[in-house]
C-alpha cells in the first residue's frame, strides 16, 4: 500500500435531499448528495480523478498499469479502462483492466495495486442511485478517486506504507442487481447487520494483528459500505477511538460505492500529517481491512484540487426533475431535431489522440497549433510537419459563445463557445457545468472529459470546456 | 493565374420560380416540373431545345436523375451539384460556363429543396460517419456567434444590436408581404420580432429564415443569341465563387465579424464586372440573409457599408425597398423562405423581375430610375469561419 499520489473527483452539482421529499412526500432528509452531470459516467469521472491524482506526478513516475473499479460500468463486454488509458494519453505498452461489478471491486483494485510489480494507477468511480424515493437515491452519491501505487521495494518516495491487512468473505444475499436493471435490490436491513458486523470485526482484528498494533493506535479509521446501518454498528464494534472515525461525507456527497473509501482516503491524506496510522474497513460482500501509515513524503506530490476544495466549489439548486432526467428515470419529450448519431468506430480509432487525449498538432515550421490536428498548416501551409501536443491541461479563454436552444442535447440548452487556448490554438466546442446566463466573452475555461451523448448503444466520449473554478 | 470571368458572354432568357413554403401536396419532383415548365414558358422554348441541365439540391435527391426522371428528359447531360446553401447559385454558375465554353447552345440551371418532409425544427443536415468530436450546433447558433463579436469590436450595446437585427427582419417581412411567391406574406411589427422566442444566442425565431420547399430554374444561352428569345435578357456580368480554407474556426485571429470568403468573392465579382464603387453602382442586391446578423455583416463584406457602420446604415433605412441600395426586395431568405438548392436561383429570379420592370408596383425598386443598372446576388454556405460564398452580378444591358 505504497501510495505515490492520490486525488479525487467530486462532480459540480449537488441535489438537496429536501427536494426529493418535497416532490414525493417522503420523510425529509438533511444534507445534499453529489450528482454526476448528464454528461458524466463512471468512466468520465474516473478520468477526472486520475488527472487530478497525476497532475503533479513527474513523467518518470507515470503509471505502468491501470486498474478501473466501478459498480456502474458504462460498458459490459468492453473494457472501460481503455477509455481512461486513452484520455490520460498513456503509452500503448501499458495494460488497462476493469475490475468491475460490485462495491468490493474498489478494494480489489487497491489490493492488487498494492502487490503489483508495476507502478499501478487505481481508478475508482461510481454513479450511485436507485428508484425514485428510495434510500439508494437519497443516500447515494457520485464521484471518483484515483491512486498511483509504487511497486513493493521500489525506490520511490511513497506517501504511505502498508502495515497490515485482513479479510472475511461470506456468501449471503444483502444487495444485488441483475445486468441491465436500473436499481439494486436489498434484503431486509436487520439481516445485513446480522451478517456484516461479525465479518467486519474479524477482518479488522486480523488486520490490526498483522500490523502489530491495537485498534486504539489508529489515528484515522474509515469505515464504509453500502449497508449504512451495518457500517454504523461496526464502527462502534471494532475497538477504535471514536475521535479516530473519519467523517463519511454523507451530509455532502453521499455514498459513492466503489469510489467511496477512496474519496475519504484522499481527503485524509490531504489533511493529515506524516507518521499517522490509517485503517480502512469496507463492508461489502464480506469485509476487508487495510492498515497503513503516512510517511515523511506525505504531501510531496499534491493533487490539483483537494476533496475539501471540490466540496466548497459544488453548487446546489438542482431540481429533482432534472436529477431524474439526468439519471434516465424521467423520459422527456425530445426536441424536434434529428436523433444524435453514434461516433463510427474507424474514424474514432484514427483520431484516438484527438478524441480521447485531446492532442492538437503544432506546426514545426511556424508554431501554429491546430485543434483538431491537421496535416496541412492553416498559417504557413507546411504539410506533414506536425508535432502532437496534448491540450487537456492547457487553459483557454472564451472568444465568443452562444446558447443553442435548438440543438439536441440531453440537457438543453446547449452552451457552445469558441475557445482560444493559452499559447495558441482555437477550438469550437461545448461548455458544461455552466450557467448559460453567466457566460461572458473573456471567461477562463479548463477542459474536462465527458460523455457527450449515448446513441445507438455507443457512448460518445469527448472533451468539453468548463469555467475554471 | 487569374479569374477572367465571362462578362457579357451568356444571358438568361427565361426563368421560373415556384411559390416557396409548405408544399404538403408537392414532392421535389412536382416542384421541379413546375419551375422548369415556368422557365420554358418564360423563355418561349421547348424542353427539346435545351441541350444540357444542371440541378442543384442539398438533400432532396442524388444524381442527375433527380431532374431527368420527373421531367423525362431525353438522354441529355444532367449534372447534380451541391455546395451547401449556395447550391442554387452553383447550379447557375456551372450552367453558364457550359454555354460560354461553346459546348452547348442552350442550357437550364435548376435548383430544388424539399425541407418540410423532414419533420424537424430548423435545418437538419446529415454528415458522413465521424468521430463524434464536432459539436452539433444548430445553424442559428453558429451564426449567432457573430453578434457578441460585432458588438464588442464596434462598441454596439446589446439593445442597439437587437434593434438592428429587428430592423433587418422587419424590412424583409415588409418586402415579403408584397411578394405573392413568398413563404411569409405579412408585415410583422417590430415589437413582435423583438420579443419572439429565442432560438440561439440573441436570435429569436423572427431572426431566422423560413424552412421551406421550393424550386427555381433559369434558361441560359450565348449573349449574342439572347435577343432571338426575348427583348429583355439578363446578361451575366460576374460569377464568383470561393470555398474558404475553413481556418476561421481554428485561427485565433479570426474575429467573427466578417465572412472572409464573401469579401474575397465580392472583390473578384466586382473586378469581373468592372464595378469600382459597388454602393453607387449596384441597383439592388439579393443577399444570403439566413439569419439577421448575417445580412448585417454581409453589408460590410459586400462593400455596401464601411466596416463597423453597417448597423447604422440598417437603422437609417439604406437597404429598405425605397433606400439607396435595396437589399432583398423580394423578402429574402427571411420572408421568401429558404429551400436550400433553390435559393440562389430565387435570388436571380428577383433580379429578373426587377431589372425587366416586372416586379409588382408595390415592391418595385426606385434605383433603376437613378440610372443604376446592375443587380447582385450573394449566396453563402456553411457558417462563420468555414464557408463557401457566391457573388454574381447581372445587368439588363
Amino acid at each position: 500500500m505504497r501510495i505515490i499520489s492520490g486525488g479525487s473527483y467530486v462532480p459540480y452539482r449537488r441535489l438537496d435531499r429536501a427536494t426529493i421529499s418535497e416532490a414525493l412526500g417522503t420523510p425529509p432528509a438533511p444534507g445534499t448528495r453529489s450528482v454526476a452531470s448528464y454528461d458524466e459516467d463512471a468512466t468520465s469521472m474516473g478520468v477526472e480523478a486520475a488527472r487530478n491524482a497525476l497532475a503533479n506526478v513527474p513523467p518518470e513516475l507515470a503509471p505502468e498499469l491501470v486498474l478501473f473499479a466501478t459498480s456502474t460500468p458504462a460498458y459490459l463486454d468492453k473494457t472501460n479502462a481503455t477509455a481512461i488509458h486513452a484520455a490520460l494519453g498513456l503509452d500503448r505498452s501499458i495494460a488497462a483492466f476493469d475490475v468491475v461489478g460490485s462495491v468490493r471491486s474498489g478494494m480489489a483494485a487497491m489490493q492488487l495495486a498494492g502487490s503489483a510489480s508495476q507502478r499501478t494507477l487505481v481508478v475508482r468511480s461510481d454513479v450511485r442511485t436507485g428508484l425514485p424515493g428510495g434510500a439508494d437515491e437519497r443516500d447515494g452519491g457520485d464521484g471518483a478517486a484515483a491512486f498511483l501505487f509504487a511497486p513493493a521495494g521500489a525506490d520511490v518516495p511513497a506517501q504511505t506504507t502498508a502495515l497490515g491487512r485482513g479479510a472475511a468473505t461470506l456468501e449471503f444475499l444483502d444487495r444485488w442487481r441483475l445486468p441491465g436493471e436500473p436499481a439494486s435490490h436489498v434484503w431486509e436491513e436487520r439481516f445485513g447487520e446480522h451478517a456484516y458486523v461479525p465479518l467486519a470485526q474479524a477482518a479488522f482484528t486480523d488486520a490490526c494483528k498483522s500490523a502489530g498494533i491495537t485498534p486504539e493506535d489508529l489515528d484515522h479509521v474509515l469505515v464504509s459500505g453500502p449497508h449504512s446501518r451495518a457500517v454504523r454498528v461496526a464502527s462502534k464494534a471494532i475497538g477504535v477511538r471514536p475521535d479516530a472515525l473519519v467523517d463519511n461525507l454523507s451530509a455532502t456527497v453521499g455514498y459513492t460505492g466503489a469510489a467511496h473509501s477512496g474519496i475519504a482516503l484522499a481527503d485524509v491524506l490531504e489533511t493529515t500529517e506524516p507518521g499517522k496510522k490509517i485503517g480502512v474497513l469496507l463492508l461489502a460482500d464480506g469485509a476487508d481491512a487495510l492498515i497503513f501509515e503516512t510517511t515523511d513524503a506525505l504531501g510531496t506530490i499534491k493533487p490539483r484540487r483537494t476533496v475539501a476544495e471540490q466540496l466548497a466549489a459544488g453548487v446546489g439548486g438542482l431540481s429533482y426533475e432534472t436529477f431524474l432526467t439526468w439519471r434516465g428515470m424521467l423520459d422527456r419529450e425530445p426536441p424536434r431535431r434529428p436523433d444524435p448519431v453514434a461516433p463510427a468506430a474507424p474514424p474514432s480509432l484514427r483520431s484516438e489522440d484527438w478524441k480521447f487525449a485531446f492532442a492538437a498538432s503544432r506546426c514545426e515550421a511556424c508554431g501554429e497549433r491546430h485543434l483538431p490536428p491537421a496535416r496541412v498548416c492553416a498559417k504557413c501551409g507546411s504539410i506533414d510537419q506536425m508535432t502532437s501536443e496534448r491540450m487537456a491541461d492547457v487553459p483557454a479563454t472564451i472568444a465568443t459563445f452562444t446558447v443553442d436552444r435548438l440543438a439536441f442535447t440531453p440537457s438543453p440548452p446547449l452552451v457552445a463557445a469558441v475557445l482560444d487556448f493559452d499559447g495558441g490554438g482555437r477550438f469550437r466546442g461545448e461548455l458544461t457545468d455552466v450557467d448559460p446566463a453567466a457566460v461572458k466573452v473573456g471567461d477562463r475555461i479548463e477542459m474536462t472529459f465527458r460523455r457527450i451523448t449515448t446513441a445507438q448503444g455507443v457512448h460518445n466520449y469527448f472533451w468539453k470546456g468548463k469555467p475554471a473554478r | 493565374m487569374a479569374s477572367h470571368g465571362i462578362r457579357d458572354r451568356v444571358a438568361v432568357i427565361g426563368m421560373g420560380c415556384t411559390p416557396f413554403g409548405e408544399h404538403w401536396d408537392k414532392g421535389p419532383e412536382d416542384l421541379l416540373v413546375d419551375a422548369v415548365g415556368d422557365a420554358l414558358t418564360s423563355a418561349g422554348v421547348e424542353k427539346d431545345q435545351v441541350d444540357a441541365y444542371w440541378v442543384g439540391t442539398m438533400g432532396s435527391g442524388i444524381s442527375g436523375l433527380t431532374l431527368s426522371r420527373p421531367l423525362r428528359i431525353d438522354y441529355k447531360p444532367v449534372t447534380r451539384v451541391e455546395n451547401m446553401c449556395a447550391t442554387g447559385s452553383e447550379s447557375f454558375r456551372n450552367a453558364c460556363y457550359a454555354v460560354a465554353s461553346g459546348a452547348f447552345d442552350m442550357v437550364m440551371a435548376t435548383g430544388v429543396e424539399k425541407l418540410k418532409d423532414g419533420g424537424f425544427s430548423g435545418l437538419a443536415i446529415s454528415s458522413p460517419p465521424g468521430d463524434g468530436t464536432t459539436a452539433d450546433l444548430s445553424a442559428p447558433a453558429l451564426f449567432s456567434l457573430l453578434g457578441p463579436a460585432y458588438c464588442k469590436k464596434y462598441g454596439v450595446d446589446d439593445a442597439e444590436f437587437k434593434d438592428v437585427l429587428t430592423r433587418i427582419a422587419w424590412k424583409n417581412h415588409y418586402n415579403g408581404a408584397r411578394n405573392p411567391r413568398a413563404q411569409f406574406r405579412k408585415e410583422v411589427p417590430k415589437d413582435a420580432i423583438a420579443c419572439s422566442p429565442l432560438m440561439a444566442g440573441n436570435l429569436g425565431i423572427f431572426d431566422c429564415s423560413g424552412v421551406s420547399d421550393g424550386a427555381a430554374a433559369a434558361v441560359i444561352v450565348r449573349a449574342e443569341d439572347a435577343h432571338k428569345y426575348t427583348d429583355k435578357p439578363l446578361f451575366v456580368k460576374a460569377l464568383s465563387f470561393v470555398a474558404g480554407p475553413a481556418t476561421g474556426v481554428v485561427d485565433n485571429d479570426y474575429d467573427y465579424t466578417t465572412f472572409t470568403e464573401v469579401a474575397r468573392a465580392a472583390e473578384d465579382a466586382y473586378s469581373q464586372a468592372g464595378v469600382s464603387d459597388p454602393r453607387a453602382e449596384i441597383a439592388m442586391a439579393e443577399v444570403h440573409d439566413c439569419f439577421t446578423p448575417t445580412e448585417l455583416v454581409l453589408m460590410e463584406d459586400l462593400q455596401f457599408a464601411e466596416r463597423g457602420f453597417a448597423w447604422k446604415e440598417v437603422l437609417a433605412g439604406t437597404f429598405d425597398l425605397d433606400g439607396d441600395l435595396p437589399v432583398n426586395p423580394d423578402g429574402g431568405l427571411k420572408a421568401f423562405g429558404h429551400p436550400i438548392g433553390a435559393s440562389g436561383l430565387r435570388m436571380l429570379f428577383e433580379c429578373w423581375l426587377q431589372l425587366r420592370g416586372e416586379a409588382p408596383e408595390d415592391r418595385r425598386i426606385k434605383t433603376l430610375e437613378q440610372g443604376k443598372k446592375l443587380a447582385l446576388t450573394h449566396n453563402l454556405g456553411g457558417s462563420p469561419g468555414e464557408c463557401v460564398s457566391y457573388v454574381g452580378i447581372v445587368g439588363a444591358e
